[in-house]
């Protein structure tokens, strides 16, 4: 009776699930395994994909350098927001989340506005005599994008790990003869490592795969996968190859969150779901 | 032996004008199980942190070893702590969390003529002062486990190695055993105190547990309210109360109006009794303080005072029994039963009849409900009986 009801309740999700979720993945792994022309099953796109290595490896690359430059601009904030009063606090963390309750695209776009040859930028570096500078079309651009974009998915696991370290374990370090640094490299560091693990994963995931902020902010040189992915299909080149793409990226991550939790070990997880 | 330690010197603290400490003198000697007792709120983890450390008091100083050390921060304390639920660190198995202290140690290089270069305890010392200490709490074979692996009694034993470990001049415990269960409880008891001894290390020791502190204790400290209420060995605090709120808190006390006529010569209940007591003002309203072990029961006609028992407990080694004289209810301990109703008379020694200056206390501790509200409704109606 009681499980009846719970699949009861359940049934929108799994229906929805099912729709957009399931049956998706169903197609992109039916494109990704037949033959273009033919129809017929093969495993010819995946073969193909030797000549993408570069690019797929280029997106890990941003992603993981933006990865940790989130960290490390993240974490003295979420130190900080976690050692606030409560009213700060929540004030502090409202502001951190601001900027996601704007769009994405958004966000982005108002960033080719700053950064580019005529832009905001530039123009006032014009009346000082200096530039026009190349700020966007440049694989820093691109970081940058990806940094302002994702950074909040850093600082708000983190703030609520560190939240919750208990501050007798800080005062037992100082008793044992800890001072301030060896407290943080020793105590509070080490009980952080489940926020830094899904902090990290959250910017690393959304990062490897954008297609968007590449294209506004990047040039030519830093394509993306998620470029390649989109054009074989936007651009009608060949599905069947963008689909193969897709599946090897999504294998990618899904390895790379894995091992992030390995890591983790069995510790709580202190993250929030985007 | 008893050369101080620790003094505690006119020491206030306040939170957001809420005073906490008020004017503390207090002094600890040299391997001294000193023990602060008190209600909750009392002030007595207040004074516990501010010998860690942890807490800077708004006025007055702390000396250690005659020198003011209010400003030296707990990493530079020759002070640990036994934290209350243990505080152990998650992250660090059994041998890590014992190990923590002795890492961050550095001690004179024996290989420097000068003595000046400082240096880490080797490997091999941390790993046998670590295996010693885990032995003396019975924990060997528990190394690697992290501390959600162990029980509360082992953990409990996990932060005493921790603190021991370092060889401190002092260790603070601040309610070490309130988490465990009665047994663990008692055994531990008797376990801190033989560590205790064996290490020569002075204790400090916060509880709100009277019999604990009572048990285990050279000296006690009673608290309240933010003051010393009083300070002695733990015969003198249960014997001599000095107030009626170290008269309650300590055991189980009948508190009673009194007035003091003369030099041993009290009046209570319309009658005078002769008591050991003397030095008070002539006709000075005092408490006076009975136990209710000291009071012989004995055949009506023989009684000072009749009463009417109105409740009977079995205790296991006694009755506790109220008695009711002219609306007041007493407690009393007794061997023998004495049905409800029963008619009793009681007699009173002069030596178990003890006197004290009047205090605003009244009653909080006894362990029967009915008294506090009785008494304060009842002292009114008393008072116009004596007149």
């Amino acid at each position: 009776m009681k499980k009846n009801n719970a699949v009861l309740l359940s049934a929108p999700y799994l229906a929805w699930m099912v729709a957009f979720t399931l049956i998706p993945l169903g197609v992109v792994a039916y494109y990704a395994l037949t033959d273009p022309s033919s129809g017929a099953f093969s495993l010819g796109n995946l073969a193909n994909l030797g000549m993408y290595l570069p690019v797929l490896w280029q997106s890990i690359v941003y992603s993981l350098v933006s990865a940790c430059i989130c960290l490390i601009l993240g974490y003295p904030v979420a130190y900080f927001i976690a050692h606030c009063g409560p009213f700060a606090q929540k004030f502090l963390y409202m502001l951190v989340m601001l900027p996601m309750c704007m769009s994405f695209l958004l966000r982005t776009l108002a960033w080719v506005g700053l950064l580019q040859d005529t832009g905001i930028i530039n123009s006032l570096l014009g009346k000082i005599g200096i530039g026009p500078l190349t700020l966007i079309r440049t694989p820093g651009a691109v970081v940058l994008g990806m940094v302002y974009n994702y950074l909040p998915y850093m600082i708000l696991p983190l703030y609520a790990t560190i939240v919750k370290i208990d501050r007798r374990l800080i005062e037992a370090a100082e008793d044992l003869g800890c001072n301030g640094v060896q407290v943080f490299l020793r105590v509070v560091l080490p009980l952080s490592v489940p926020g830094i693990l899904s902090g990290m994963t959250m910017v690393f995931v959304p990062s490897v795969s954008t297609f968007y902020i590449s294209q506004k902010l990047g040039g030519t040189d830093t394509v993306l996968i998620g470029d390649v992915i989109e054009r074989q299909f936007k651009q009608g080149n060949n599905p069947n190859l963008g689909a193969a793409l897709s599946l090897v990226l999504m294998l990618l991550v899904l390895v790379c969150t894995s091992i992030l939790n390995r890591f983790g070990g069995d510790q709580e997880e202190g993250g929030v779901v985007v | 032996m008893s050369k101080e330690l620790i003094r505690l010197r006119n020491i206030r603290m306040a939170f957001d004008d809420e005073v906490v400490l008020n004017d503390l003198n207090l002094y600890i000697n040299d391997k001294e199980f000193l023990t602060l007792l008190g209600p909750s709120g009392c002030g007595k983890t207040t004074t516990l942190r501010i010998i860690g450390g942890f807490t800077t008091p708004v006025s007055g100083d702390v000396l250690f070893n005659g020198v003011r050390i209010n400003d030296v921060p707990p990493y530079r304390r020759q002070i640990n702590t036994v934290f209350q639920k243990y505080a152990l660190f998650p992250h660090m198995n059994v041998f890590e969390n014992v190990a923590f202290g002795l890492r961050l140690k550095k001690i004179p290089d024996p290989a420097d003529p000068t003595g000046k270069r400082m240096v880490k305890l080797s490997e091999a010392e941390i790993s046998s002062r670590v295996m010693e200490m885990l032995e003396t709490v019975s924990l060997k074979g528990f190394e690697s486990r992290k501390p959600d692996a162990l029980s509360g009694g082992q953990q409990q034993r996990v932060a005493i190695a921790r603190a021991l470990v370092n060889r401190p001049k002092v260790l603070l415990l601040d309610e070490p055993l309130a988490a465990l269960d009665l047994r663990l409880r008692k055994d531990m008891q008797n376990e801190l105190k033989r560590i205790q001894q064996a290490t020569g290390i002075t204790f400090i020791y916060v509880t709100h547990d009277q019999e604990e502190a009572l048990s285990m204790s050279d000296t006690v400290v009673v608290m309240d309210k933010g003051r010393i209420q009083q300070i002695g060995r733990p015969e003198d605090i249960y014997n001599e109360p000095k107030n009626a709120f170290v008269a309650d808190f300590i055991g189980e006390s009948n508190i009673l109006d009194g007035v003091m006529l003369s030099d041993y010569h009290v009046r209570f209940f319309g009658r005078v009794f002769d008591c050991v007591d003397k030095g008070f003002a002539p006709n000075e309203s005092v408490d006076v303080v009975i136990r209710p072990e000291d009071i012989d029961i004995v055949p009506q006609a023989q009684g000072h005072l009749v009463g009417t028992v109105t409740s009977i407990t079995f205790k296991g080694l006694n009755y506790d029994i109220i008695v009711e004289f002219k609306g007041f209810k007493w407690l009393i301990q007794t061997t023998d039963y004495h049905p409800v109703g029963a008619v009793i008379g009681i007699r009173l020694n002069p030596e178990d009849i003890h006197i004290m200056h009047k205090s605003e206390y009244s009653g909080m501790f006894g362990d029967y409900s009915s008294y506090s509200a009785e008494y304060d409704e009842l002292t009114e109606d008393a008072g116009d009986e004596e007149e």
